[in-house]
């Protein structure tokens, strides 16, 4: 595992170098602009933003990432006890050596993120909306993907590019807002001072109108899809319950909608990037779902490793059959990783899926008596076919191909839940 | 001359080693101490939590007296276990005890609607859990322990030394072999 967070580290300072370099040759080309030889007082302001730009990310990124969703912090002896439990049971399985710091935020969104520099100096936030809507174990699921992402050191390098590059997309859009659209006022002002001022508005207006997009651009291509694998496989391991990041996944999904205070640069942080319509206008179209592999695959994956021992052995097999590609983890990167025995889920759910369950019995009747007929994967879902259709058909959960009810490869469980119906 | 100043020097070099090794081994024994040391931390939580939960549930359940009796006795039998072993088995016992207690709650909805019950549920089963994660760890760590002990050159330094291997911390509950069904509704 050393070898990701070797990975991150590298990527990090290749971040800070490339926006470094390019603050200082946007400031050159300011001062050259403005006054001839002034060139070099440009690039030192262009260093000196970058600097400072780095030293919020660094040492205040989570702060202000925080700050900035509108989190609130959850100390311990509040009410909200089974987040605390169950962040502590996912710091105890991954061996983190302190406890991260957990926030709150107020929105009926369900959705979380992590941030933070450091595995000591971490933090994990989760809304509201997704407490109300997760029972334990797809909690589990979430958290356990955060803490996969302190792990990994993900969070010290998205909290960078959502601080530093995020920073100078919004202040090349505010200000080309007010520059664009207070326009006339500002020439006014600047015929009283003189010529100097105005033509430096206009060419740093200039040059923040083509830097801008290309800044809040920067975010999304920074943003690799691979470490939203590789946290799902970290969650799969500690929980040693794959399914309930799943399902968890399936519900967040299901009722996105745009929240209420999500900034365009954090898009990437959160566990599926929320809806939100400034994202839009500073991503462009198309952007927005891809700093995140699709949701569906990622559930597929999830759900196909469910039958086995847990390991990232298991979990990249999973990809591979899902996804046609190979390689998410190198080799020897697995070397000495452990594979671990699946668990039972949370005892209170069983009542409800006994009840579900007899409720399904009689569905299953009805459907046949309409000619339906039922084909079960490997996954242990079950599913209706209509009589007409005879080519094979692959799982809509999983992708792997099922033939006909009990042909298919059998799960015990489920064809022995799927017999009285029959 | 020579030659002793060779002695010397491959003596000297011995030594070195001998010391890196017995550096590195003292940090991975306490690594197992440190995480055996979280999982005792959360089964003290547990047989603090157990007294409470038997006290809260004794009005409720007139007719369960065995059960409870059950969790009491392998709560006591836990507190007093002093090895690794002896733990595996006390705390798989109380494991067990407690699961059939969940099982039996299923039919007191009086119980099951108390605030104080619902609260020490939530504890429980959260204790619960990390003392399974904690175990996890603790078992990678022995694993990791124990192998180094006894490779070469290792295990002449462990001899000398007197790192003994350590016993793995198992608990063996009926669920926890069972497959998870997976519903998808």
């Amino acid at each position: 595992m050393w070898e990701i967070v070797r990975a991150n580290r590298r990527r990090a300072a290749v971040l800070v170098g490339v926006e470094t370099l390019l603050l200082a040759g946007v400031g050159f080309a300011f001062g050259e602009a403005l006054s001839p030889g002034a060139g070099l007082v440009g690039l030192g302001a262009g260093l000196a933003l970058a600097l400072v730009l780095f030293l919020t990310g660094y040492l205040a990124g989570d702060r202000a990432l925080l700050a900035l969703s509108g989190a609130r912090e959850l100390t311990p002896g509040h009410h909200r006890h089974q987040l605390l439990n169950v962040v502590e049971e996912m710091k105890i399985a991954s061996g983190l050596p302190v406890m991260p710091r957990v926030f709150i935020i107020d929105d009926d969104v369900p959705n979380a993120f992590a941030c933070g520099r450091s595995p000591r100096h971490a933090a994990v936030a989760v809304t509201s909306g997704l407490l109300k809507r997760l029972n334990r174990d797809e909690l589990q699921g979430v958290v356990a993907h955060e803490i996969g992402h302190v792990v990994n050191r993900d969070i010290l390098y998205m909290t960078l590019v959502s601080v530093m590059v995020g920073a100078v997309a919004i202040l090349a859009h505010v200000f080309l807002r007010s520059t664009l659209y207070g326009g006339v006022r500002m020439r006014t002002q600047g015929r009283r001072q003189g010529g100097g001022a105005q033509v430096a508005f206009v060419i740093l207006a200039v040059v923040l109108a083509v830097l801008a997009p290309i800044f809040a651009r920067l975010v999304y291509l920074a943003v690799s899809r691979r470490r939203e694998y590789l946290a799902d496989a970290s969650a799969a391991v500690y929980t040693r319950y794959p399914a309930g990041l799943a399902s968890a996944l399936e519900k967040i999904t299901s009722s996105q909608g745009k929240m209420a205070r999500s900034a365009p640069a954090m898009a990437p942080l959160y566990i599926v990037p929320p809806e939100s319509r400034s994202l839009a206008a500073a991503g462009g179209s198309g952007s927005l779902w891809s700093t995140h592999p699709p949701t569906n695959q990622r559930i597929a994956i999830l759900r196909s490793i469910g039958d086995g021992r847990i390991s990232y052995q298991a979990y990249q097999e999973a990809f591979t059959r899902a996804s046609k590609q190979k390689g998410l983890y190198s080799e020897g990167a697995l070397a000495g990783s452990r594979a671990v025995e699946p668990r039972a889920p949370a005892p209170a759910e069983k009542k409800k899926k006994e009840q579900k369950q007899r409720l399904r019995q009689v569905t299953d009747l009805l459907w046949q008596l309409q000619g339906f007929r039922f084909a079960t994967c490997a996954c242990g879902l079950k599913f209706k076919v209509p009589g007409s259709v005879t080519r094979s058909i692959s799982c809509p959960r999983c992708g792997r191909p099922v033939t006909e009810s009990g042909a298919g490869p059998k799960d015990p469980d489920s064809s022995e839940s799927a017999a009285p119906a029959r | 001359m020579i030659p002793a100043l060779i002695l010397l020097g491959v003596i000297g070099l011995l030594c070195l080693v001998g010391v890196v090794i017995y550096n590195s081994l003292v940090r991975l024994r306490n690594e197992v101490k440190n995480a055996w040391s979280q999982i005792d931390v959360q089964l003290k939580r547990r047989h603090d939590l157990i007294p409470n939960l038997v006290e809260t549930a004794k009005g409720y359940m007139k007719h369960e007296q065995e059960t409870l009796t059950r969790i009491t006795e392998a709560r006591n039998l836990a507190r007093g276990a002093s090895s690794v072993g002896d733990a595996s088995k006390a705390e798989s016992a109380l494991s067990s005890a407690l699961g059939q207690f969940f099982v039996v709650v299923e039919n007191y909805p009086d119980l099951k609607a108390n605030q104080n019950f619902l609260s020490l549920q939530e504890e429980l089963t959260s204790t619960e859990n990390k003392i399974g994660f904690a175990r996890q760890f603790y078992n990678d760590q022995v694993m990791r322990y124990n192998t180094s002990i006894q490779q070469i050159p290792r295990n002449i330094v462990a001899g000398i030394g007197g790192f003994q291997a350590r016993e793995f911390f198992e608990i063996k509950v009926e669920s926890e072999r069972e497959v998870p069904k997976i519903d998808f509704s």
